[in-house]
């Protein structure tokens, strides 16, 4: 049975996932970062089949958990395509997009590779420790991908302050949602535990902080580090 | 042995992620002068505001109506602002130039908050204005 609170973060990632999109649309973003707006409409269709898929078996049905956790992986890896093209923004100036997207597409293989040889050996026994293991994976890899972007970018003298936002907030939701999937995977009674809601409330964390950035900051690029800024001033 | 590994990693990277976050807001905000209006509503003085100010301004801040695209900005600079404070107590005898960087850190967090403050001011006029306007 879902509660008020459920119900009050449903309606929240709606309307937060709307405000991403009408914000990048407002600031003439949208083409721009088009793997975001895809990304939010991702997510919106995967609420709205996870709200079906609760009326229909309940929450606390077999059929919802797989649903809920397989549709959470898919997203991730929808997510991927959005750290791609960040990768691309980052890298424009030095012409390595053709690299990047070769990176890109092999990487997207061997996901693919990856998480067939995993279900097929596990075809016997998806339980919900392989769901959450699965999840876990995932979501690491995307913590590793964003850290090393985010290096990279601290590498370059130009530093688009919307692009580092936006890496910045990937980064807290994929290494915050790893660390709690982690937390679970590591002892089971956690489970059932208040760090179930961590990931509705790091996945309301993105929509929030990339309306904030599109909104909020101005595009100019951040040249220097605040460190070298208090300096200069 | 793997998850616990994929644990301490992710922890470790999100705190780097949420301090570089923060970081990043604040040299954002950090170019935006104050206007007047901010200092008249909050009695600043000087040319820059203290580092202490900043409770001050958040308080300002939440007497004004509620603008959903800076909300995520004024948390995460909050929390960041807390754990600075902490760290500036923990080190003012023992190292006294980390805690002379989180003082300047807790500037540069004061500093948001009044511009937080100052966009609040000009969103409420204009709703204000919006419904003056409105009516018959």
């Amino acid at each position: 049975m879902l509660g008020p609170v459920d119900y009050a973060l449903w309606v929240a990632g709606f309307v937060l996932e709307a405000a991403v999109v009408v914000s990048m649309f407002y600031r003439g973003a949208l083409a721009r970062y088009f793997s975001i707006a895809v990304d939010m409409a991702c997510t919106f269709a995967a609420q709205c089949a996870q709200y079906v898929c609760s009326l229909k078996f309940g929450v606390s049905s077999r059929q919802y958990f797989h649903f809920y956790y397989y549709s959470d992986a898919l997203r991730t890896v929808v997510l991927f395509f959005v750290v791609i093209q960040l990768y691309q923004h980052a890298f424009a100036a030095m012409g390595a997009s053709r690299y990047i997207r070769g990176g890109a597409f092999l990487l997207l293989v061997l996901t693919m590779i990856l998480s067939y040889i995993v279900v097929r050996q596990h075809k016997a026994h998806l339980t919900e420790g392989f769901v959450v293991e699965l999840g876990q994976d995932l979501y690491f890899v995307g913590t590793v991908l964003t850290y090393i972007l985010w290096g990279a970018m601290m590498k370059l003298r130009e530093r688009p302050a919307w692009l580092m936002q936006l890496v910045l907030a990937l980064g807290i939701y994929f290494s915050a949602t790893a660390g709690t999937y982690a937390l679970r995977d590591l002892s089971p009674a956690w489970r059932g535990s208040s760090l179930i809601w961590v990931s509705p409330i790091a996945g309301l964390w993105l929509p929030v902080a990339w309306t904030y950035t599109f909104l909020a900051t101005p595009e100019k690029p951040l040249f220097v580090t605040s460190r070298i800024a208090v300096k200069a001033q | 042995m793997i998850a616990a590994l994929i644990y301490v990693v992710s922890l470790v990277v999100l705190i780097q992620f949420f301090v570089y976050y923060c970081r990043s807001a604040l040299a954002s905000s950090r170019k935006v002068a104050l206007s007047a209006r901010v200092r008249d509503a909050a009695g600043v003085g000087g040319d820059s505001v203290a580092a202490d100010d900043f409770e001050r301004f958040l308080e300002l801040v939440r007497l004004c109506p509620e603008n959903s695209a800076d909300r995520a900005g004024i948390r995460a600079v909050g929390t960041y602002y807390s754990l600075l404070h902490v760290l500036a107590r923990l080190s003012q005898t023992t190292v006294p130039s980390v805690a002379a960087w989180a003082e300047r850190e807790r500037q540069g967090c004061s500093h948001f908050a009044a511009v937080a403050l100052d966009r609040r001011i000009s969103f409420s006029r204009d709703l204000f204005v919006q419904q003056a306007s409105s009516r018959p």
